[in-house]
């Protein structure tokens, strides 16, 4: 700013400098008033999400009562901790499974909801995106008690066919699967959403030149479809990954990370020891190991979204 | 109402010139074409004219003003855009008089202004009508509408009808011919296409990159353009184009086309080439309409020649014929009764009274 | 899926003539019947809301056909609808969200405008670094924000730990990247003339944003508002690690914190509380379900 201002008091003294005078004259309107603009998103940006972020590798090295600088003491306190390497294994096992069988599910269903007539269509997919508009704190509530031990539905159920009851959320095994179970459900619709998007975004001649190419029903999902789809299945596959990577509410309320922190993952695990037990720097280092794997999902998306600029 | 002066203007886009130097003076009333292929910088011009891009170097004045400096909005101009760029959601008549809103103008004004440019064109049915529910025609007179009701010193069409069908383009072209016949307002207008260019203008300036080839009314870029460009992009189907030489054969100037044929000059030609040098390769440039069939009392100058037709297109009043003279394709306009065929002999006449001769190697008319 | 294709591909060798009618119908019931199966899958757990939301407690200890409802009362949404502490959460949830918007709305309109159409130095940079702030997530966040603000809590002496109105400040970090995105789309996709024509009719750049591309850019807008609401309705670890007391509380903390008192759960009321909160959310899909989702897809088809 400082240099544009100066530039408008020279060519102010100098009358004479009429040629340009117009282009400055426009550019230092222009950009004072984008900077005007944007201030207030580059300040809450700058202050609540550059500051906290950058704070939050400051808090990391310092100890519990965050008087004294320990280098990398949280990080090497955290690798010696065998609940640590679980939260690793069990973050990467969460993400990982949930997000392909929600990317599943919803091109299962995308094409599904593609088949049917189109005015029919319409109402299906309010239909099915019901469980991406609820917060996910209420319907977590709702699985909560469809699990719950001994008023389960889900047990009275099985055991009109016979099955024993399940230990839902108890079991480790079991926990893990409920809690995958809910995220799955919680997220397919809008795999769902995108997918049919993207389904309406191929045109039909593509599919009638396969046909007349001899094309069946599976080569021409193969050869059409998902090559058309790529580009959308990568975005919202990868998309989904950092949302179910660093997701909080559902194992929250589902297990809170139990039992025996045998579903904990790096959001419940860096609440519990950071919140829950105080101790602010250890639950710093712990979220601090999501980032790597949330940039490099944000490098591809990033690339993926200004191709797709470029191809528009 | 004013004139609009161009003195030098040059546009710069990073290292690339899209606007060469360009001289350019518009009298007050005038309808001015800028005419020429994409890219020639005609559509940059006309947005410098109005102030939507920034001039580089140059000046350019609108009544006698330089604008270099003032703002769109300040310089008193009105323009229509190729896509119309009408707001969609106000209606006919908001479309029209926004301009008037923002500047606070007295609604009793607005309403008499907007009711006399919709009965100018005829759209005082539509007045209440959004975008969306207009024709391309109807959006296209929006548009005008929009321009007239400012009242402006300067019009400036940028390529206002190319968004439109065959059809609808010729009757718009009439319109627009119309409006400024009773508004009488100065006004530019951008075309890539040379018909347009010929109906609608006054004087036509031609363009190719970044510079003006010729200023003219259309008659004189017509029967006297200044270079090969002018005489190519001006006129359909175009002009042809066949290398030829001088040589003088016994005390007469011939025009060799052909190791086959030759003609002499006509007198009049004669003196006028008689002093170019005769090893300079040369151009013979004949329109169409100068190359027909062949009649048993041909006029002075015009001499004929047997040549055989690759295809022939039937054009109704007309018939297109198509050949090649040693390798160059050429095109003739015949009669239609004059029995052309495709692969068929045919003698033709070439009426060399109005013939061209250019410099191949300059590309100017001689 | 793989029977599908046996049953697509099966009568069209035998049957030459009018088999394709014949795929399609099959084609169609298959369809239909999975259709069916998913939603089953995927309403469930709102319709067992429901169904428990109507029954009083005796009747959910009761080992009856939890699926049904026998004796239907509206026990619990009445005991909820007068509980002040219920309708505190539900107070505090309104106004948090409301004014969210409005300022992620304020911030975010103008700044998209910016970015898509006055091309200024950094312009670029920032409209990535908008996008990237979007995929932070919050849970990489809570950590530092809730010792800054204790931090500037100690320097400033004015009390935001444990204040609902701290979260105004604290939601637009969600909102307002995604939203700023959305509308640089959705105003990148006006036509260049259509601002040019503004321009030359005399209007400023405001005029322009206000005049012309809000109007034109209503249903991004509406997306947009949408989408700002929904998260901040939704939001969920923020206020649980900024606010404690009971009357500080929105909705979702409000409901799991203090409906769950020790072992004891009131899933009558749990239940209904839930439906509750979802609710807000719902009706505003029911009626805006195209905004909705254009606003949920234009995150990675515009821009």
């Amino acid at each position: 700013m400082a240099d544009v201002v100066v530039e408008h008091g020279r060519v102010a003294g100098t009358t004479a400098a009429r040629k340009g005078r117009g282009l400055h004259n426009a550019l230092r309107r222009k950009s004072t008033m984008a900077f005007f603009l944007t201030l207030p998103l580059i300040l809450l940006i700058a202050l609540l999400v550059l500051y906290p972020a950058l704070f939050s590798v400051h808090l990391a090295t310092l100890n519990k009562s965050m008087q004294k600088y320990v280098g990398f003491g949280n990080f090497t306190f955290l690798f010696k901790r065998e609940t640590f390497w679980m939260v690793v294994k069990q973050s990467c096992i969460f993400a990982i499974t949930a997000v392909f069988f929600k990317a599943l599910i919803g091109f299962i269903v995308a094409h599904f909801v593609h088949n049917i007539p189109a005015k029919g269509q319409r109402k299906w997919r309010g239909m099915l995106l019901v469980p991406w508009v609820i917060p996910p704190a209420m319907s977590t509530l709702a699985w909560l008690w469809l699990f719950d031990p001994s008023y389960s539905a889900f047990n009275y159920t099985l055991s009109l066919f016979g099955i024993g009851p399940v230990n839902w959320l108890g079991d480790a095994a079991w926990a893990r699967f409920s809690v995958i179970l809910v995220n799955v459900w919680y997220g397919a619709p809008f795999f769902l959403i995108m997918y049919l998007a993207a389904l309406k975004s191929v045109p039909d001649q593509l599919y009638e030149a396969a046909a007349i190419d001899g094309a069946n029903w599976w080569q021409k999902i193969w050869y059409v479809t998902l090559p058309m789809m790529r580009n959308i299945i990568a975005i919202t596959t990868l998309f989904s990954l950092i949302v179910t990577f660093a997701n909080f509410d559902i194992v929250r309320i589902l297990t809170s990370g139990g039992p025996l922190d045998q579903t904990q993952i790096f959001a419940t695990y860096a609440f519990r020891v950071g919140i829950e037990s105080n101790d602010i720097p250890l639950g710093a280092s712990v979220s601090l190991f999501m980032v790597p794997i949330l940039a490099v999902a944000a490098i591809f998306i990033l690339r993926d979204v200004s191709k797709r600029g470029n191809e528009s | 109402m004013a004139d609009v002066a161009l003195r030098k203007v040059v546009k710069r886009y990073d290292d690339v010139e899209a606007v060469r130097g360009i001289d350019l003076d518009i009298a007050d009333h005038e309808f001015i074409v800028l005419v020429g292929p994409s890219g020639c910088g005609k559509s940059t011009t006309l947005r410098m004219i109005a102030g939507l891009e920034d001039i580089s170097d140059g000046d350019i004045m609108i009544g006698g003003d330089v604008v270099n400096d003032v703002p769109p909005k300040d310089r008193d101009i009105a323009m229509v855009f190729q896509n119309y760029a009408l707001y969609p959601h106000m209606t006919v008549a908001e479309n029209m008089s926004f301009g008037l809103r923002l500047k606070h103008y007295p609604k009793a004004e607005i309403k008499a202004r907007v009711t006399e440019a919709a009965r100018l064109l005829d759209i005082t049915d539509l007045i209440d009508r959004k975008p969306k529910q207009l024709s391309g025609g109807q959006r296209q007179r929006v548009a005008m509408g929009r321009a007239i009701v400012r009242n402006p010193k300067v019009f400036l069409f940028d390529e206002p009808l190319s968004n439109l069908d065959a059809k609808l383009r010729v009757q718009m072209r009439i319109e627009i011919k119309k409006v400024h016949q009773k508004v009488r307002t100065t006004t530019v207008y951008v075309t890539h296409d040379q018909v347009e260019a010929m109906t609608l203008a006054d004087r036509v300036v031609v363009m190719n990159k970044g510079r003006i080839e010729q200023i003219g009314t259309p008659n004189e870029l017509y029967h006297k353009p200044a270079t090969r460009f002018v005489a190519g992009f001006i006129g359909s189907p175009a002009m042809n184009f066949i290398p030829c030489r001088l040589e003088d054969v016994g005390g007469t100037l011939q025009l060799r086309l052909s190791d086959r044929i030759a003609f002499p000059l006509p007198p009049a030609r004669a003196a006028r080439y008689s002093a170019l040098p005769r090893t300079d390769k040369l151009l013979l440039g004949l329109r169409p309409e100068h190359l027909t069939e062949s009649h048993a009392h041909l006029a002075p100058g015009v001499e004929t020649f047997d040549t055989v037709l690759d295809v022939t297109e039937p054009m109704g009043m007309e018939t297109l014929v198509y050949f090649g003279l040693d390798g160059t394709p050429v095109c003739g306009r015949v009669d239609p009764n004059a029995g052309a065929k495709d692969g068929a002999p045919m003698r033709l006449a070439m009426d060399l009274n109005n013939m061209h001769l250019l410099n191949e190697e300059t590309g100017v008319v001689l | 899926m793989s029977t599908m294709a046996i049953d697509k591909a099966g009568p069209r060798r035998k049957v030459k003539y009018g088999s394709m009618s014949r795929d399609r119908a099959w084609a169609l019931r298959w369809s239909y019947f999975f259709l069916v199966l998913f939603a089953i899958f995927f309403l469930t757990p709102p319709l067992y809301m429901v169904i428990t939301s109507l029954k009083s407690s005796a009747e959910i200890s009761a080992a009856t056909n939890p699926w049904w409802v026998f004796h239907p009362t509206l026990s619990n949404y009445v005991e909820l609808l007068t509980s002040n502490q219920f309708l505190r959460f539900f107070w505090n949830s309104s106004i948090v969200s409301l004014v969210v918007v409005i300022v992620t709305m304020l911030i975010s309109v103008p700044a998209a405008f910016a970015l898509a159409r006055m091309k200024f130095w950094g312009s670029a940079t920032l409209a990535t670094g908008v996008f990237l702030t979007y995929l932070v997530p919050d849970s990489l966040l809570f950590i530092p924000l809730f010792k800054m603000l204790a931090l500037v809590q100690d320097l400033t002496g004015i009390t935001l730990l444990n204040r609902w109105y701290v979260l105004l400040f604290i939601y637009p970090t969600l909102t307002v990247p995604f939203c700023t995105w959305i509308m640089i789309g959705y105003f990148a996709s006006i036509p260049k003339e259509l601002d040019e024509a503004a321009i030359i009719d005399g209007a400023s750049w405001l005029q322009t944003l206000t005049r012309i591309f809000i109007p034109v850019a209503l249903p991004g807008l509406i997306a947009a508002t949408i989408f700002a609401f929904t998260v901040s309705w939704a939001q969920f670890l923020y206020p649980l690690v900024f606010t404690t007391s009971i009357d500080q509380l929105v909705l979702p903390v409000g409901i799991t914190t203090t409906l769950i008192k020790g072992d004891v759960f009131n899933w009558g009321q749990i239940m209904t509380g839930a439906l509750l909160g979802a609710a807000p959310p719902l009706i505003i899909y029911a009626f805006l379900m195209d905004y909705y989702i254009a606003g949920l897809t234009a995150g990675a088809t515009k821009g």
